[in-house]
């Protein structure tokens, strides 16, 4: 069957919706929370107009909504889940407990700031707060990444048995309508076979066995170590998977770090999900105007693409990471990764951290100008005036 | 009398699996079968050790034993399965005649 999508004007959230009934998920279980809650709404009514038979668990918190998924994972379901900022950190408990059993659940995060204060806006300390949970991350720029990120985040998370989290911004793409081109449902159904699961619990055929029991220190290491494994074999799957999406809808994904003029850069910017979009408008401008600059958008946090980075930090004077994000007592998060990914590399770009954006503060074309300029000043000047740069600070 | 344990009896058939390499492990942690195969008696500190000079066969241990880990022998004495006992020390409490002693396991 010839490729032909079908284009719908969505939001984020449906694009999100639209993926995981694309995607035949078998169950749901979720929570609502603002700005996540319109993803759940939609697959409620998927089900209600008859469109999809997906078993559908309201339950009573988010913490719920994630053992449910794993309960459903384990016996070989395909399960998804969505949730934002304080629900997802109420899942974190769980969040280990998914990877740990090896179940390929795929979650949408829409990023929002953690309160108090209260925000509902976009920031994304919420999902790197869950750095360490053994969740792959992919962080979307647009809707149509969105959509693209679901469908390969369950092929890659069912090739390596880890779960995995499709992030995008509060509002910035959750609510803002956009183009979607979508698949024909056979086309997803050819790159997206049914689940083949490590185990199956509800297989009463074989002896019983239990999940997640006890490991003495004699065996636990051995499970953690195959872990790292299985995400190491992850890249190789990203870039695979990427591949053959591109090869088939169009749209290449088989790079982790979407690199956007970067070839005779000076300086990039790097950075994660819908802000880069406003970089890469950026800079186009500031190439018509003599910078020599191009973006470096990290697509996949988890895994972290080392060595993709250190392609692009060889290449290059400075690298400006800008980070939505906090980690308090260090700095922005993206920036120690990348400074801990080179610092046994021959590698050395100057490397400065713009904390930007924090609870949907604005974030546009021309702050993008301002930091070019000061970059620019930097690397000419050979040293940093300060390491981490709280951009927008009202002083 | 007759009143072994399920471990007394079975026994013979049990064989703790033991993975030596990584590669032999199940790529998620689930169980390979039942206790036959998996031992439970390998995180303790102190192990108990029957004195059958002050015995008096109440079997009281066995009956406290939450393993259960304590078996009776033909001769009506009681014996400990070390492949399941966790050291916990219950049996050497309960024991009226303090016929069981805990003393340190050598490894
Ligand atoms: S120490 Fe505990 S487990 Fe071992 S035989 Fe005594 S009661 Fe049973
Ligand atoms: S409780 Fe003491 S006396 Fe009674 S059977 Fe056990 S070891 Fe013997």
């Amino acid at each position: 069957m010839e490729y032909k999508p079908i284009r719908k004007v969505v939001s984020g959230n449906y694009a999100a919706a639209y993926a995981a009934l694309h995607s035949r998920v078998q169950v749901v279980a979720a929570y609502p929370i603002t700005p996540q809650t319109s993803i759940i709404e939609k697959i409620a009514e998927f089900i209600a107009n008859g469109e999809t038979d997906i078993q559908y668990v309201p339950v009573e918190s988010e913490h719920s909504a994630m053992a449910a998924c794993i309960g459903a994972s384990a016996t070989g379901a395909r399960a998804f889940t969505a949730t934002s900022a304080q629900g997802l950190a109420l899942m974190h408990e769980m969040l280990h407990w998914a990877s740990g059993a090896r179940l390929p659940i795929v979650m949408v995060d829409v990023n929002r700031a953690m309160a108090p204060p209260w925000s509902v806006w976009d920031d994304q300390t919420d999902s790197l707060a869950q750095r360490d949970t053994g969740w792959m991350q992919f962080y979307a720029e647009n809707n149509q990444e969105v959509y693209d990120g679901v469908i390969m985040a369950f092929k890659v998370a069912e090739t390596v048995n880890l779960p995995a989290m499709v992030i995008e911004s509060a509002f910035i793409l959750s609510h803002t309508y956009d183009v979607v081109e979508m698949i024909p449902q056979e086309l997803v159904d050819e790159f997206l076979p049914p689940r083949k699961p490590l185990y199956d619990l509800a297989d009463f055929e074989r002896e019983p066995f239990s999940v997640g029991s006890l490991a003495t220190p004699a065996d636990y290491y051995e499970f953690r170590y195959k872990i790292q494994k299985a995400m190491e074999e992850a890249k190789k799957v990203i870039k695979e998977v990427g591949r053959e999406f591109g090869e088939r809808f169009g749209r290449d994904y088989s790079q982790m770090i979407e690199t956007y003029r970067t070839d005779d850069a000076d300086f990039v910017f790097m950075g994660m999900g819908s802000l880069m979009g406003t970089v890469k408008q950026a800079v186009d401008i500031l190439r018509q105007e003599g910078y020599k600059v191009g973006a470096a958008k990290v697509r996949w946090f988890r895994p972290f693409p080392k060595e993709e980075l250190y392609e692009l930090a060889k290449n290059v004077d400075g690298i400006a990471v800008l980070d939505r994000n906090y980690s308090f007592g260090m700095e922005g998060i993206l920036f120690t990764e990348a400074k801990g990914a080179l610092y046994n590399t021959d590698a050395k770009p100057l490397m400065k951290n713009y904390i930007v954006g924090l609870g949907g503060r604005d974030f546009t074309v021309n702050d993008v100008r301002k930091i070019a300029e000061n970059m620019n000043a930097v690397i000419e000047k050979g040293e940093l005036d300060v390491e981490v740069d709280w951009y927008h600070l009202k002083r | 009398m007759s009143l072994n344990t399920l471990f007394g009896e079975k026994k013979a058939e049990a064989k703790k699996i033991v993975f030596t390499s990584v590669d032999q492990y199940p790529e998620a942690p689930i169980s390979l079968g039942t206790t036959l195969s998996n031992f439970t008696g390998d995180w303790r500190t102190f192990i108990p050790v029957v004195n059958e000079d002050k015995c008096v066969k109440c079997y009281i241990c066995w009956k406290f034993c939450p393993e259960p880990a304590i078996y009776i022998k033909p001769d009506g004495y009681v014996a400990v399965d070390y492949d399941y006992c966790k050291g916990c020390g219950i049996c050497a409490n309960e024991c009226p005649t303090k016929a069981i002693t805990m003393e340190k396991e050598e490894k």
